[in-house]
């Protein structure tokens, strides 16, 4: 595949500029020549119109949730309405420094304002940061709280331990390690849930907390929460939630009405912000009153004046981004809860756990389901003994070729060649039904003709990538002698 | 306005293939003491055209940015966006998308992480760049955490003319920071080379430096020397991407990690975010690396594509020992500046730098020349520089504010102990009437 940097050319150019003489002074009278660049960057030399057509040709190797239905369990791959979009992109919200005079961007700080305040009735907690970039980001912020909380106990040096169910996501015991804790697995019970006698004797004095996804990675509600809280707090710990999957219970259940302290939220899943291939998202983190002083600073507040950031917050654990928040993707979310309002919001958590009830129900069989029950917006089949040789990817690979994002493979790692899918709330009864189709039909497939599984995908621009090669002998970037 | 298709024969069609009765009978399994009563935000919905003059509206409780002229730059700046960028990162096939875990279906976004990594390796001088992290920031912080993980050594030097926001970030991120931060002061603007080889000799068992350029207030570092007399600790480097056009960068200078804000590339200042963490470095610690990369490798019949590469080192395989906690990172950001960069081509960039110094050079000269009004440091500088006042900051900040012009605040330099200093940010959007404007102003309030 040809790279930018193979269509380069010297002297081709796509933007120019006013180039001016406005000083006689010349950077070489300056700066010692040590100082000055030797030889110009190796960018690529292109034309406007050949710049467009190598993006163009990129993004349709791409697959959009704008291209059709992407049932990526844990990622709430669900519509991402446009006027948010425009919305965003208005001069007045992008072009203000963070730094500029808070009487000039009251709007802005508004916004931030009541993003705060529809969070905090979304979640039940009592304070929010909008400043984390993403979920994990939320949750070391979260973790750097309960160092504060215990620390100012003086009981953080005792105080060791993170509790994480073994179907957590992967960041979960990521963020408490960055944090400094020592991440301690808890085993699920047959049905999915935490094993509350695994708790209880994994709890002790050196217990800093424990981080829950509700529902969990298996789409299974936390039927014992409020045991665990209870066991956590009799311990002497916090109760961390993470937040992902707030998709399933909008207006239903709330974190801060279940016993948890901390909460992260998601808003590039359930709050419909686009993930951009990867990103950016937003994490901002709600927590219970008793973690106000720690929240990172600045906080938006609202006095007499109107809006402004409030830093003199001495017990802060201070600052995880240099700047308050991912704005643009804030305007987003905003847009998106105004747009809805309660109804709307229950009409989302009801419609997404009502698709994934009725594609579970047509899935189970011959796809296997472990955990039997209810599921809320996704659940986990168990891809195993499918056919000979058939594996779970060998599925997904099936899927591209019917032109469909597939499920997320092999996670959670508590079912075996597991599948994780989450229809999301945004996709029709026709849709599912197809989707549905293609998977009995790849199921089958596996019987029958099992090659077609081992072969695919050929429909796509490349085949299955050698990703061993890709780990033993690293090419990171374009070189000229390619 | 909601986003749901179903019918009512839709909903009713499903419940019964699913057994139950009612979308209520769903959430059976969640015990009623803890079901919602009645609303959570107190809110209707709204339709397209309401929420669009609602938030419209909001949006006008701004000043309209345009209508002023913003000298702000602190390490976030306004540039000239060219049209091909939002033309790019509007394209639904990216937008939408998610991380490319499925690489069969995500060639596009593999395909342009990889021009990506190449583009900011090739700024920074370094071998390998990962596919971005949060902001220069946490950046900043990983690089540190990196280098004590891969050195196994705590101590880390932080020069005091860093962005400070930078080094709260880092504040935050160290387990404890007092213990392990050692503070490098400066002299007359640059880092203070004897403080800093008296920290070297006192301290055996460092893990590295963390220094700046241009700078927190605008001046070109001398990096040269550096890496010598820091030996195997690590020289960390933060680097404006758009100075790079004219300077040397850190990698010819035996940089270990050179990180730094990338916003500047093609992403408006937005209020502070998203931005764009920029991480480079040696490919001797790509184990160490955070974050994620995109590797070229050939499929099972030998047409070269690319895939998320060395994921054993991310959260979702490794867990609580992978090499940070990131996830979603800041993908739209840097196809943006991806296109930026494609755009402007190494004439465009090393063009762009230099009209921005320029700028900077004709401010500064100009506002020298008024009576009381001084640099405070005799230093080079790219597109910031910091005066010394005979009067008080603070009014100059008010009368500018009235006058269309903004400055930053000077609380944000008495913090720093700049008592009596103004710090002035100069890009190509601002034009030369506006500078002139700018200086007959504050010889007015001298
Ligand atoms: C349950 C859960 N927790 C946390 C995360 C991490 O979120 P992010 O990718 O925004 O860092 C995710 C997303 O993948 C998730 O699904």
């Amino acid at each position: 595949m040809e790279t930018i940097f193979d269509k380069s050319k010297s002297g081709r150019r796509s933007t120019y500029l006013n180039e001016d003489d406005l000083t006689s002074k010349k950077p070489s009278d300056e700066l010692d020549g040590d100082l000055l660049r030797g030889e110009k960057p190796g960018l690529p030399e292109i034309s406007q119109p050949e710049l467009m057509r190598h993006f163009v040709e990129l993004s349709k190797k791409n697959y959009g949730v704008d291209d059709g239905l992407y049932p990526l369990g844990s990622c709430t791959m669900k519509h991402n309405p446009k006027p948010n979009e425009d919305l965003a992109a208005t001069e007045e919200f992008q072009d203000h420094h963070p730094l500029a005079s808070p009487d000039l961007v009251q709007g802005n700080l508004r916004l931030m304002y009541e993003l705060g305040e529809l969070l905090k009735g979304v979640s039940g907690m009592d304070g929010i940061t909008l400043q984390p970039s993403a979920g994990a980001h939320g949750e070391l912020t979260g973790m750097l709280m309960i160092r504060k909380y215990h620390e100012v106990r003086d009981e953080l040096e005792r105080r060791t331990e993170i509790l994480l169910p073994d179907s957590s996501h992967g960041t979960n015991p990521a963020s408490a390690a960055v944090a400094g804790f020592d991440a301690v697995e808890i085993k699920s019970n047959d049905e999915g849930t935490v094993d509350i006698e695994g708790l209880k004797e994994a709890t002790s004095e050196k217990t800093a907390g424990i981080m829950l996804t509700v529902p969990n990675t298996l789409g299974i509600f936390e039927k014992d929460i409020l045991e665990v809280a209870e066991i956590v707090h009799d311990a002497g710990g916090l109760c961390y939630f993470d937040g992902a999957n707030l998709n399933a219970f909008l207006g239903r259940v709330r974190p801060g009405d279940l016993g948890m302290d901390i909460t992260h939220f998601n808003l590039h899943k359930t709050f419909s912000t686009p993930h951009g291939g990867g990103g950016p998202g937003a994490g901002p983190v709600g927590v219970k009153e008793k973690l106000l002083p720690y929240l990172p600073i600045p906080v938006v507040e609202k006095t007499g004046d109107g809006y402004s950031f409030d830093y003199d917050r001495p017990k802060s654990i201070g600052k995880v981004n240099s700047f308050p928040g991912a704005f643009g993707v804030l305007v987003k979310a905003y847009s998106y809860i105004l747009s809805l309002g309660d109804e709307g919001l229950k009409r989302v958590s009801d419609n997404a756990v009502l698709n994934a009830n009725y594609l579970k129900e047509k899935l189970k069989d011959p796809y296997k389901l472990d955990y039997e029950g209810v599921c809320k917006h996704e659940f986990v089949l168990n891809g195993s003994g499918m056919g000979e040789g058939i594996k779970t990817l060998d599925i997904a690979k099936r899927l591209l070729d019917y032109g469909y994002h597939p499920p997320t493979v092999y996670f959670p790692l508590i079912v075996k060649e597991a599948l994780m899918i989450e229809p999301t709330e945004t996709e029709t009864k026709e849709n599912l039904d197809e989707f549905t189709e293609t998977m009995l039909k790849i199921a089958a497939e596996a019987m029958e003709d099992p090659e077609l599984l081992h072969e695919a995908p050929t429909e796509t621009p490349v085949g299955r990538l050698d990703e061993t090669q890709a780990a033993r002998n690293p090419v990171l970037r374009w070189t000229e002698s390619e | 306005m909601d986003f749901i298709p179903h019918t009512e024969e839709d909903k009713r069609e499903m419940l019964e293939e699913i057994g139950v009765s009612s979308i209520d009978e769903l959430f059976s399994d969640i015990p009623d003491e803890v079901q919602v009563q009645g609303d959570i935000i107190g809110k209707d919905g709204k339709t397209e055209q309401e929420l669009k003059q609602d938030v419209n509206k909001l949006a006008r409780e701004n000043v309209k940015p345009g209508d002023r002229v913003s000298l702000i730059g602190a390490g976030l700046y306004h540039h000239f966006i060219p049209s091909v960028v939002s033309h790019v990162t509007g394209r639904s096939e990216f937008y939408t998308a998610y991380t490319p875990y499925q690489a069969e279906i995500s060639q596009g976004t593999l395909g342009w992480m990889f021009e990506f990594q190449t583009a900011i390796s090739e700024l920074m001088g370094m071998e390998i760049a990962n596919a971005s992290m949060y902001d220069g920031g946490s950046s900043a912080a990983e690089a540190v955490l990196m280098a004590q993980e891969y050195l196994d050594r705590r101590p880390i030097v932080v020069a005091d003319n860093i962005n400070p926001y930078y080094r709260d970030v880092i504040d935050t991120y160290l387990p404890d920071p007092d213990d392990e931060i050692i503070e490098l002061s400066s002299k007359n603007g640059r880092i203070n080379r004897d403080h800093l080889e008296q920290i070297i000799n006192d301290n055996d068992d460092l893990a590295g430096l963390v220094v700046q350029t241009p700078n927190y207030f605008g001046i070109v570092e001398d990096l040269a020397g550096l890496k010598e007399a820091l030996d195997d600790a690590f020289l960390i480097v933060s680097a404006n991407p758009i100075s790079l056009g004219l300077l040397q960068p850190p990698g010819e200078f035996g940089a270990d990690i050179v990180v730094g804000e990338g916003q500047p590339l093609g992403n408006s200042v937005y209020f502070g975010g998203p931005l764009l963490g920029l991480f480079a470095t040696k490919s001797d610690y790509l184990r160490y690396l955070p974050g994620r990369v995109s590797g070229k490798t050939v499929d099972d019949e030998g047409r070269e594509g690319f895939v998320m590469a060395l994921q054993t080192r991310e959260q979702h395989i490794r867990r609580e020992r992978a090499t940070s906690n990131i996830c979603t990172n800041q993908a739209l950001n840097a196809l943006a500046a991806t296109v930026y960069l494609s755009s402007l081509g190494p004439d465009g960039l090393t063009a762009l730098a230099r009209i921005n110094w320029d700028r900077a050079q004709y401010l500064a000269d100009k506002l020298c020349r008024i009576e009381g009004v001084d640099l405070t440091w005799d230093q080079p500088f790219f597109n910031e520089f910091v005066l010394t006042v005979d009067a008080d900051p603070e009014l100059i900040w008010e009368k500018m504010k009235e006058e269309g012009i903004d400055l930053l605040h000077p609380k944000h330099l008495k913090r720093l102990g700049l008592d009596e200093n103004l710090m002035i940010a100069v890009t190509e959007k601002v034009d030369k009437e506006d500078m002139d404007r700018f200086a007959e102003l504050l010889e007015e309030e001298m």
